[in-house]
C-alpha cells in the first residue's frame, strides 16, 4: 500500500468499465446500424423509449422492484432481532445456528429450484411476486443477519445494560437506542438484500410465467429468437444496471462490509 | 427488559427469522432429500427406493465429469483472482478520491444482474460489433467459440471481470487499517517490500482472504446463469457445470429422484467447504476486536 496513485488499479478499473461503456454505446444505436465506435454519431434513445413505453418490457422492471421490495421488508423485520440475539446471547446451539445461516448463504439456487417450483405450484403461488420474495429469503435473511450481527457487535454491550437499568422496555430499547445506533448498518443491509435479490436470475425466472416475470426472463425470451435485437437487449441491460451503479456510489464506504457478510469493517 | 440475556429471550428474538428460513430453506431441502430416496410415476405416488438414486448418480460418468468441470473452473478462478486481487489491493493508495472511484468502478460488475452479465459477454464475443471479438481480431487473433479452450478462457475472463473486485475490495479494506507506524518501523529496519508483505501485510490479510476464497469458491463452483447464456453448456458438454446438469435433470428431464440425489451430494460438498472455513471467519467472542 503506497500513498501515491499507482497505475495498475487504474488500468484494471478502466478495463472493467470498458464492457459496460461498450454496452451503453450499443444501447444508443439503431438495430441495423450498430457499430463498434467510441462515440456513436447516430446516438438515439429509441431503444430506451421502446422499453419504457411497452408494458411487456417495463413490467419486467416493475415486477422485479415489487418482489425485491417485499423481500427487503421481510428480511429486515426478521433479521434485526435475530442479529441482536446472535450478537448478545450465548446459548446452546448458537454457534451451530450461526453456521447454519452460512450454509444457507452458500446454498446453490439450483438445488432449491425443483422443490420451490413444486411447493409454490401446490399452493397456487407460482407466478406471484410473493413466491419470489419468499424464495429469495433463503439467501437474503442469512446475509442480513450476518451483516447486522457485525454492526450490532460494534455497539458496546453497556448500552443494553444502561437501558435495562433505566427501565426501558424491549421495544423502547430497540426503537429509541439500538436502531438509531445501527442506522448505517440497517441501510447497508437493506441495500445488499435489495441488490442480491435484484441480480438473481435462476429462481426469479423459474418461479414466474407472465404476471410476475422479471426483466431477466423477458430478456431471455427476446434474446433467444434468431433475429435478436441486440441494441434493444443492450438497453434492457443498461436499465438493469442502474440500481447497482446508484448503490455503489451511495454506500461506497460500506461495500466491503456488505460483500464480506459483515465480517470486514 | 426483564430476563436479560437468557436463553429463552434469545429464542424469542430468533423465532421470526427461523420461521422464514424453515419455509424458504429447510422445507425445500427436505423435499430434495425426500425425492432422492423415492421414485414417482406421476401424480403424487412416491415409492421408497432407498439409495438407488445415489448409486445411479455415483455410478454415472456424466455426474463425475460435471463435478470435475465445476471444481476445475473454481480452482482456475481462485488461481487467477486471488493473486490478482491481492496485487491490485497492495497497489491501491490508502485513500483519496481516485481510490474511491476505483472501488466504485470495480463494484459495478458485482452489482450487475447475472443475466445482464451473461448477455453482455455473449454480445462481447459476436463478430462485427463484439468488443472482445473485434479487439482480438485487430491483433490478428480469431476467437473461436467452437474451441473448448477458447470457451473456458472466455468464461474465466468473464468471471475475472465480474468478481476480482471482491478480492480487491476486501483486501483493501483490511490493508488500510494497518497503522502507519508498522510501515515506519519496517522502513527503519530497511525491510524489503517483500519482507513488508510477508511479515506485516499478509498475516493481517488472513481473515479477509479466508472470506474471499470461500465466497469465490462457492460462487464459481455453483455458476449457472452466465454459462447458460454464453455457451449453453457447449461446445459439446465442455462447459456444462454441476448447476446446469442439476437444472437439466430436475426441470427439463423432470427426473426428480436423480436430481434429488445429485442435489444432496452437491449440498454435502457445500457443507464440508463451509465448515472448513467457518472457524477461520467467525472468531470466537473475545478476540473480535482484532479480527
Amino acid at each position: 500500500m503506497n500513498n501515491r496513485f499507482a497505475v495498475a488499479p487504474a488500468v484494471f478499473a478502466a478495463l472493467v468499465v470498458m464492457p459496460v461503456y461498450w454496452l451503453i454505446v450499443i444501447s444508443v444505436q439503431g438495430r441495423g446500424d450498430a457499430s463498434l465506435v467510441l462515440f456513436p454519431s447516430n446516438a438515439t434513445l429509441n431503444n430506451f423509449t421502446t422499453i419504457l413505453s411497452d408494458p411487456d418490457w417495463y413490467m419486467g422492471y416493475v415486477n422485479a422492484l415489487i418482489y425485491v421490495s417485499i423481500n427487503v421488508v421481510i428480511s429486515m423485520i426478521v433479521a434485526i432481532p435475530a442479529a441482536y440475539a446472535f450478537s448478545r446471547f450465548r446459548f446452546p446451539g448458537s454457534r451451530a445456528l450461526f453456521f447454519g445461516l452460512l450454509m444457507l448463504r452458500m446454498m446453490v439456487p439450483a438445488i432449491l429450484l425443483v422443490p420451490f417450483v413444486q411447493i409454490f405450484s401446490a399452493i397456487n403461488m407460482i407466478d406471484t411476486h410473493m413466491a419470489v420474495a419468499i424464495a429469495h429469503c433463503f439467501f437474503t435473511v442469512p446475509l442480513a443477519i450476518w451483516i447486522l450481527e457485525g454492526f450490532i457487535s460494534d455497539i458496546p454491550v453497556e448500552l443494553d445494560e444502561s437501558a435495562a437499568i433505566d427501565g426501558y422496555t424491549t421495544l423502547e430499547f430497540f426503537r429509541r437506542l439500538l436502531l438509531p445506533q445501527i442506522s448505517t448498518g440497517i441501510a447497508v443491509t437493506a441495500f445488499f438484500c435489495f441488490m442480491f435479490s435484484w441480480i438473481e436470475f435462476l429462481l426469479s425466472n423459474a418461479l414466474t410465467t407472465i404476471y410476475a416475470k422479471p426483466f431477466g426472463g423477458i430478456m431471455t425470451r427476446a434474446g433467444s429468437v434468431m433475429s435478436a435485437n441486440i441494441p434493444l437487449l443492450a438497453a434492457a441491460g443498461v436499465l438493469g444496471l442502474i440500481p447497482g451503479v446508484l448503490l455503489a456510489v451511495v454506500i461506497r464506504h460500506h461495500l466491503a462490509r456488505g460483500f464480506s457478510l459483515g465480517r470486514v469493517a | 427488559m426483564h430476563n436479560f440475556h437468557t436463553t429463552r429471550t434469545a429464542w424469542l428474538y430468533l423465532a421470526p427469522a427461523l420461521l422464514v428460513l424453515a419455509m424458504a430453506g429447510l422445507l425445500p431441502i427436505g423435499f430434495v432429500a425426500f425425492y432422492s430416496l423415492h421414485d414417482t410415476f406421476g401424480g403424487n405416488v412416491f415409492i421408497w427406493v432407498g439409495t438407488d438414486w445415489f448409486q445411479q448418480v455415483l455410478g454415472s460418468a456424466e455426474f463425475y465429469d460435471a463435478i470435475l468441470r465445476s471444481l476445475g473452473f473454481a480452482m482456475l478462478v481462485l488461481a487467477v483472482q486471488i493473486p490478482l486481487g491481492i496485487y491490485l489491493a497492495l497497489r491501491m493508495p490508502r485513500s483519496g478520491a481516485l481510490t474511491t472511484l476505483v472501488i466504485v468502478l470495480l463494484s459495478i460488475p458485482m452489482l450487475t444482474p447475472t443475466i445482464v452479465v451473461g448477455y453482455l459477454w455473449k454480445a462481447m464475443i459476436q463478430p462485427g460489433t463484439g468488443l472482445l471479438y473485434q479487439s482480438l481480431l485487430s491483433i490478428g487473433i480469431t476467437l473461436d467459440m467452437n474451441s473448448v479452450v477458447w470457451t473456458w478462457a472466455i468464461l474465466l475472463l468473464m468471471d475475472t471481470w465480474h468478481w476480482t473486485g471482491l478480492v480487491v475490495l476486501l483486501c483493501y479494506a483490511r490493508l488500510r487499517t494497518i497503522p502507519a507506524a508498522h510501515y515506519q518501523a519496517a522502513a527503519i529496519d530497511s525491510a524489503s517490500s517483500r519482507a513488508v508483505f510477508r511479515y506485516i501485510q499478509l498475516p493481517r490479510l488472513k481473515l479477509v482472504l479466508a472470506i474471499a476464497v470461500l465466497l469465490r469458491f462457492m460462487d464459481s463452483f455453483t455458476l449457472y446463469t452466465e454459462p447458460y447464456v454464453i455457451t449453453r453448456g457447449g461446445p459439446g458438454v465442455s462447459t456444462t457445470f454441476l448447476s446446469h446438469e442439476l437444472v437439466q435433470t430436475g426441470l427439463i428431464q423432470f427426473d426428480l429422484g436423480m436430481a434429488g440425489a445429485m442435489a444432496v451430494i452437491y449440498f454435502l460438498i457445500a457443507l464440508i467447504v463451509s465448515a472448513c472455513f467457518y472457524q477461520l471467519i467467525v472468531p470466537t467472542k473475545g478476540n473480535r476486536s482484532n479480527p
